[in-house]
């Protein structure tokens, strides 16, 4: 059933008129355009997906768009600040965190989610925190050591 | 230098690409109105193809069109354009490095088009570690030829002799006169220069080098980190549709009714019929596979018997006559002379490529010309394969790689893109083919599953004297002998290729196809024979090793782990594995703990040295080894495909297991600098050693032989049991 829909995405309001049971994901990535979060499994096991809803880490593809409603959703298009990539984005680049690059913006997201409940987390509370996100060019080592620098480079604060 | 004509393709000797565009088109499509220089791809003519011949590269079939390496704008802009694509192993950079450095030009001045066969030279595949090692030897020679035409209309434009012409950064200056200089876009203002590379100029010595041979980050990081990176499922058209095809639920499966009725009761979709191609299009692809899930299918499943257990006696007994990869002496000679021989068979399963981004293409046709994005590791496979299925000529035909989400071989083959153009056609709109994850492991081209038995033997003095090697399906890559030892012979019974009627579905190279096996089961047995001859196992290996490389990495990974000789099995959990891969040698040290009472092995630390020749990236290169030592943990610990007469039963990552942050250990890597030789493989090497190190490791922790991979809860406590019988 078409319904008239709204939250804000990455801190603008959208208003949709849409099927109210599609997939976050499949409304993010075609009516809205945004392509930075990945199909990579379509049930939640992998992680690509990942998207922020209230500075929750969520895999989009489990999450119909009827349920954010009046939420916060975040992308990874929306963590840029005038021109500024995020202190997580930098760290990922400056560890080279990454190969084909198509787990990383959900890994990204993920990391923020952590962040923003644990800002300081230690290697075990990352590792346990990351685990559903899958990588197959075998980056995790690198992703880790990005998470503990961008944990440092907001001093404690929430991403 | 002189200045040579470039000669239409017609008109030169060799294979015409059967791409070829006139030359008029292709400076359109290079950009040139400006001026510039452009040095093109010259594989015509007897000089290039005794080039092309020497570096290895594309032996038979080498196009000549106008396809061009590089050009220099006049905006003092080099773009390099390479049949290559970017998977993350990395070539985005290591390339633009290697054109830095022959041209003397800053590395941020060079832009990178990859794998796109309107305008890029043609190219076989990525694949093999062949980037750099190969492809590496055209860029840096279109560079050097490029620098030397320069430093020729500079010295006529400065009245100065070329000799005293000095380049740096992109600019040529008299070393007399430093006033006197001009860069290279003011170089080629005004006026299109062409070259064709056909004679071998002369490169830097690496002594030289200063962009070469340092470590570099990734220079797409920033699109990958902001989203904006573009695969091509994020590629939009106006008017473009999602597909759902309709699949058979097992291999072998003949379909004897589909009724379509219901799907086309769903507002928006359309669906297309062609022979056997059944599919359902909308402008949402979540609607497309709800309308999908609509329709009737029947179909009859023949009964195999086969399954994941029964595969190796079918495989054993389907084997074809062996081809000899190596031999010496006299197998039997070796026998008399052994003390204690030792016998063993071993086991690979079916192993996924699964990369995170399955097989995606969107193809479009506009006025008589199909352009196809696709996920591919072969632009100009796809290309032909396109021209076929759809009847055009393949000049008609434009294939465009952007980013390609891993593919580790697995895209290699890219049937996606076929039927994208396919529906292309019969649907007359733009159409994107996106696998779904369970369509991504059911047409996976699956590493085989193989057997390997070996025969080896010490003699009193602890000296291998037999090794008697057969492998069943694996393939011939990494099977080869490099120890002394005087009576060996091995042997390959079928390889990594479709052998027909022998898999149950579709097989193909995957990260260094056969050598995971042949690796994992040699060190292993290796491992046996000096617990045998009651030697460490590192002296026992280096102790018949003479090749001064593969001692090397051997020496190296053993001073960085800080290793000390023990028998195996020593309790201690140590692993070993060595091999050669793409001309690199590499050695693998594992610390690994076994749970005795669940099965379960913790990876506690992975060492790893590696020989390659010069490096291009000695960043990228790192990244590579502990990406294959990641990667590696999975075939080694996890990874296998359950099926059963044709139906898979792990069709997403729930049951197929991937490796996850909570398996991986510290990982330690080191480059053993030889500058001596050029540079080789660097995407694979590395991931062959991890079977063979994990299954000595679990060997020198508890004494259990793991005889098949992967090394699953059930498997270490079944050869747990089998160690206390024994």
């Amino acid at each position: 059933m078409i319904e008239a829909i709204s939250f804000t995405l990455n801190e603008k309001p959208v208003n949709l008129r849409v099927e109210g049971d599609r997939p976050l994901l499949w409304v993010l990535r075609t009516d809205l355009g945004l392509t930075g979060a990945k199909y990579g499994c379509g049930e939640g096991v992998c992680g690509a997906c990942t998207v922020l809803i209230d500075n929750e880490a969520v895999p989009a593809c489990q999450v119909s768009v009827a349920e954010v409603a009046g939420s916060e959703v975040r992308t990874i298009e929306g963590l840029v600040k005038n021109g500024q990539l995020h202190p997580i984005q930098q760290a990922f680049a400056d560890h080279d965190a990454l190969q084909c690059g198509f787990c990383t913006p959900g890994m990204i997201l993920k990391a923020y989610g952590l962040l923003a409940s644990n800002p300081a987390p230690s290697r075990q509370e990352i590792i346990d925190g990351m685990e559903d996100n899958l990588c197959r060019c075998g980056t995790h080592v690198r992703i880790v050591a990005a998470i503990q620098s961008a944990a440092r480079a907001l001093k404690g604060g929430r991403p | 230098m002189k200045n040579k004509t470039v000669q239409s393709p017609e008109k030169t000797a060799g294979t015409v690409s059967p791409a070829a565009v006139t030359r008029r088109e292709f400076l359109k499509r290079m950009g040139l109105a400006g001026g510039g220089l452009i040095v093109y791809a010259g594989f015509g003519g007897a000089q290039a193809f005794a080039r092309a011949a020497r570096t290895g590269y594309a032996g038979t079939n080498v196009p000549v069109d106008f396809n061009a390496f590089l050009k220099i704008g006049t905006d003092n802009r080099v773009t390099c354009f390479v049949g290559k694509i970017e998977m993350g192993q990395g070539p985005i950079t290591s390339f633009a490095q290697m054109v830095a450095e022959e041209l003397d030009v800053l590395y941020e001045s060079v832009d990178m088009v990859m794998g796109d066969t309107d305008r890029c030279p043609w190219d076989a595949g990525t694949w093999g570690s062949l980037s750099t090692r190969h492809y590496g030897v055209f860029v840096k020679e279109a560079a050097a030829e490029a620098k030397g035409v320069l430093k020729q209309l500079a010295a006529e434009r400065l009245q100065c002799p070329p000799e005293r012409l000095v380049t740096r950064e992109g600019v040529i200056f008299d070393r007399n006169r430093s006033g006197s200089r001009l860069t290279y876009g003011e170089l080629t203002k005004g006026r299109v220069i062409e070259r064709h590379l056909e004679d071998v100029p002369a490169l830097k010595p690496v002594s030289e080098y200063t962009v070469s041979g340092k470590p570099h980050l990734r220079r797409d990081s920033r699109e990958k980190v902001t989203g904006q990176a573009r695969y091509s499922g994020d590629i939009r058209l106006p008017g473009m549709v999602y597909a759902r095809i309709v699949r058979p639920p097992a291999h072998g499966a003949r379909r004897v009714s589909v009724d379509t009725a219901a799907a086309e009761q769903v507002d928006g979709v359309q669906v297309v019929r062609d022979g056997e191609l059944v599919a359902v299009l909308h402008r949402y692809p979540d609607v497309a596979r709800q309308a999908a899930e609509r329709i009737q299918a029947k179909y009859v499943t023949p009964q195999t018997g086969i399954n994941h257990e029964t595969i190796f006696d079918h495989l054993l007994k389907n084997a074809p006559p062996p081809a000899v990869a190596g031999q010496a002496g006299d197998l039997q000679a070796g026998q008399k002379k052994a003390a204690t021989v030792v016998e063993e068979t071993y086991l690979n399963s079916y192993v996924a490529h699964a990369p995170m981004e399955t097989h995606t293409a969107l193809a479009q046709f506009e006025n008589g010309k199909m352009t196809v994005w696709a996920s591919t590791q072969s632009p100009f496979g796809v290309q032909r394969q396109v021209a076929q299925a759809v009847g055009l000529p393949a000049e008609k035909v434009r294939v465009i790689t952007p980013f390609v989400g891993g593919g580790f071989g697995g895209k290699s083959a890219s049937a996606q893109a076929v039927e994208a153009a396919r529906l292309t056609r019969l649907s007359g709109k733009p159409v994107m083919v996106m696998w779904s994850r369970e369509e991504e492991f059911f047409f996976d081209t699956f590493r085989p599953a193989a057997v390997v038995k070996i025969r080896g033997g010490v003699d009193d003095a602890g000296n291998m004297v037999l090794w008697d090697y057969r492998v069943y399906f694996a393939g011939r890559r990494g099977c080869e002998n490099f120890y002394e030892i005087p009576h060996h012979r091995e042997q390959v019974y079928g390889e990594w290729r479709i052998e027909p009627g022998i898999h149950p579905f579709a097989v193909g190279p995957w990260r260094a196809p056969a050598a995971n096996t042949n690796v994992y089961a040699r060190d292993l047995h290796i491992n046996l024979l000096a617990a045998a001859a009651a030697q460490d196992p590192l002296e026992f290996r280096l102790r018949h090793l003479k090749d001064p490389r593969m001692r090397s990495v051997l020496e190296a990974v053993a001073e960085k782990f800080g290793y000390t000789p023990a028998r195996p099995p020593s309790g201690r959990g140590i692993g070993i594995a060595c091999g050669i891969d793409a001309e690199t040698y590499v050695a693998v040290m594992a610390e690994a703990a076994v749970d005795e009472n669940s099965g379960a092995i913790q990876v506690k630390r992975l060492v790893c040295a590696q020989e390659m020749g010069q490096v291009v990236n000695p960043q990228g290169a790192t990244i590579q080894m502990e990406g294959c030592l990641t990667m590696g943990l999975g075939y080694a610990l996890a990874e296998e495909m359950r099926f059963d007469n044709g139906r898979l039963q792990d069709t997403n990552f729930d049951t197929y297991l991937l490796p996850r942050f909570s398996w991986v250990p510290e990982i330690e890597t080191v480059i053993v600098p030889n500058t001596a030789l050029p540079p080789k493989g660097g995407g694979e090497p590395a991931i062959v050693c991890m079977g063979g190190a994990l299954a000595t490791a679990v060997h020198d922790a508890t004494g259990a032989k793991l005889l098949q991979l992967p090394m699953t809860r059930e498997r270490v406590k079944a050869a747990l049991q089998n160690r206390k019988r024994a």
